[in-house]
């Protein structure tokens, strides 16, 4: 029988850290941004099939970057909280909030209880009636919460996009600028380290928005002709 | 709706890979919160009731409409209770007998069809709706046995196909496509009979509308708990149309002009319009 080694809680806290910050930093990059009219999420994200956006309930999204089928479980696990919610109360009970410290509680529990912690950082953002009213939670693999305002980039090279983003991004953009805005920093900053700067295209984005303007329920994808039509700037008027 | 013991995170239930189905879930989450898990009264009881919906394709979609009234024995329950819900984007149902009973189970088939478009990420086929509701009222034969009988109308545009069609359903869960029109409810011999003249296959919306409003009015007519139009509290049919373009629920006004066209006719003919003899 082997006497098993005494490793301090603080080490073994450092290295799930650790394992989990690598995991979501070898994927590619999402972005979340407050536009007059809502909030706008877009992701690199080559798959049709595979999303990194979804719609959790009439105002509320969610957006993630990590290991899929770990965030895909807690995608399911937040439409089937919000619908039971919905389904056992109503409809305007189903809050941004409930669900943001839902997925802290399980993913804090997941990281201190378990010995592999979840490779995932989230988004939960809720569109309200006004810009003020609208709120984005960040939540980390350690189950920490962040209440966020204007924008948010995750995954791969956050860092530098979100530094790039600090220095173009205002309030209360048209959701035309803010989508150009987000595809040129996911363009210029959220390639591999080192390798050439690309132009993404409509085909390599998932792009959709909670729009405050849209009745009930307020998510809408982004795709194909409609996407290509926002990508493209306005032209100059004449003269 | 989180565990107590877990400190506020999410269940292990709700962590679980497995059905894209709400009504699955719960049940096996909390299954006290179906309609059809519940243990049936144990002899027949006295509740409001809804009455007439009728439905009516064109090319190019689907019209349903109901009148207003429930009714519990001889009494008026309530005069302006809504029967025809929007299940989804494309869908509608209709809702007679037990009103209680068929309010729940509306709701419950809405967040049903929306969970699903959620968790797969695509709509369910017309058929798999319409499939997926007869499963629902099979739940409930058990009250259906002790007068809480749901029989609700379900209809809606087929992505695929591009038409409205029209579903009824039996109190076992049987489920019938129905063609052209059809109605349920304790006046829908009286509809379905006006309907009968009255159905073109070259209806407009407005025409179809038109013709639910005359069949609701000949129901009325004959079935004591089935609602007129009411014009002295311009209480009318609820009306919804199914296109291409989604489901729209026909604004007060609107269905008012067709209303008060419909009665207007009715005061120089009380029988409604005539079809050609031959």
């Amino acid at each position: 029988m082997t006497t098993p080694f005494y490793v301090p809680q603080e080490q073994v806290m450092k290295d799930k850290a650790e394992y989990a910050r690598k995991g979501i930093a070898r994927g590619r990059s999402v972005v979340v941004l407050q536009y007059v009219d809502g909030v706008l999420f877009v992701a690199e994200n080559l798959s049709r099939a595979l999303h990194k956006i979804s719609e959790i309930y009439d105002r509320i999204a969610f957006a993630a970057v990590g290991k899929y089928n770990e965030f895909e479980n807690l995608r399911q696990a937040g439409i089937r909280l919000a619908d039971t919610r919905g389904y056992l109360y109503d409809r305007r009970d189903v809050t941004g909030r409930g669900l943001a410290n839902a997925y802290a509680q399980t993913l804090g529990t997941i990281f201190t209880e378990s010995s592999k912690p979840f490779e995932v950082e989230i988004v939960v953002a809720e569109v309200g009636d006004e810009a003020e009213s609208d709120q984005i939670y960040r939540l980390t693999y350690d189950g920490s919460v962040s209440d966020e305002h204007g924008f948010v980039a995750m995954g791969g090279q956050a860092e530098q996009i979100s530094t790039a983003l600090e220095e173009h991004y205002s309030d209360g953009q048209p959701l035309g600028d803010m989508l150009r805005l987000a595809v040129d920093v996911l363009s210029t900053h959220g390639g591999q380290p080192g390798s050439p700067p690309r132009q993404l295209e409509a085909n390599q984005l998932e792009v959709a928005v909670l729009d405050r303007t849209r009745p009930m329920r307020k998510f809408r994808r982004l795709v194909g002709p409609a996407l290509e039509q926002i990508m493209t700037p306005a032209q100059q008027p004449q003269g | 709706m989180t565990s107590a013991d877990g400190a506020g995170r999410l269940p292990a239930a709700f962590m679980t890979p497995g059905t894209p189905s709400f009504s699955d879930f719960l049940g096996s989450y909390a299954p006290d919160l179906l309609p059809g898990r519940r243990t049936p009264p144990s002899e027949q009881i006295e509740a409001p009731h809804g009455t007439t919906i009728v439905a009516v394709t064109f090319p190019g979609g689907v019209v349903m409409a109901g009148d207003r009234r429930a009714t519990m024995g001889n009494v008026i329950a309530q005069r302006d209770i809504e029967k025809v819900y929007p299940a989804d984007e494309y869908s509608c149902v209709g809702i007679a007998g037990a009103a209680g009973v068929a309010v729940e189970l509306v709701r419950l088939f809405q967040v049903e069809l929306e969970h699903y478009e959620k968790i797969e990420g695509t709509v369910l086929s017309l058929d798999g709706k319409a499939n997926r509701l007869a499963m629902m009222i099979r739940g409930n034969l058990a009250m259906a046995i002790q007068g809480l009988a749901v029989v609700p109308l379900f209809a809606g545009y087929d992505l695929e196909t591009g038409e409205g069609r029209i579903f009824s359903y039996d109190v076992t869960g049987g489920r019938y496509e129905e063609h052209a029109f059809h109605s349920v409810g304790s006046g829908s011999p009286f509809a379905r009979g006006a309907l009968k003249k009255l159905f073109r296959d070259d209806l407009q919306e407005v025409d179809a509308v038109t013709a639910c409003v005359q069949a609701l009015y000949d129901a009325a007519d004959d079935d004591s708990a089935t609602g007129g139009p009411d014009l002295s509290r311009r209480i009318y049919p609820v009306v919804a149309a199914v296109t291409a373009a989604g489901f729209r629920r026909m604004p007060d006004d609107e269905v008012g002009g067709i209303v008060d066209a419909v009665v207007a006719g009715r005061m120089a003919h009380p029988n409604g319009p005539q079809a050609p003899l031959r």
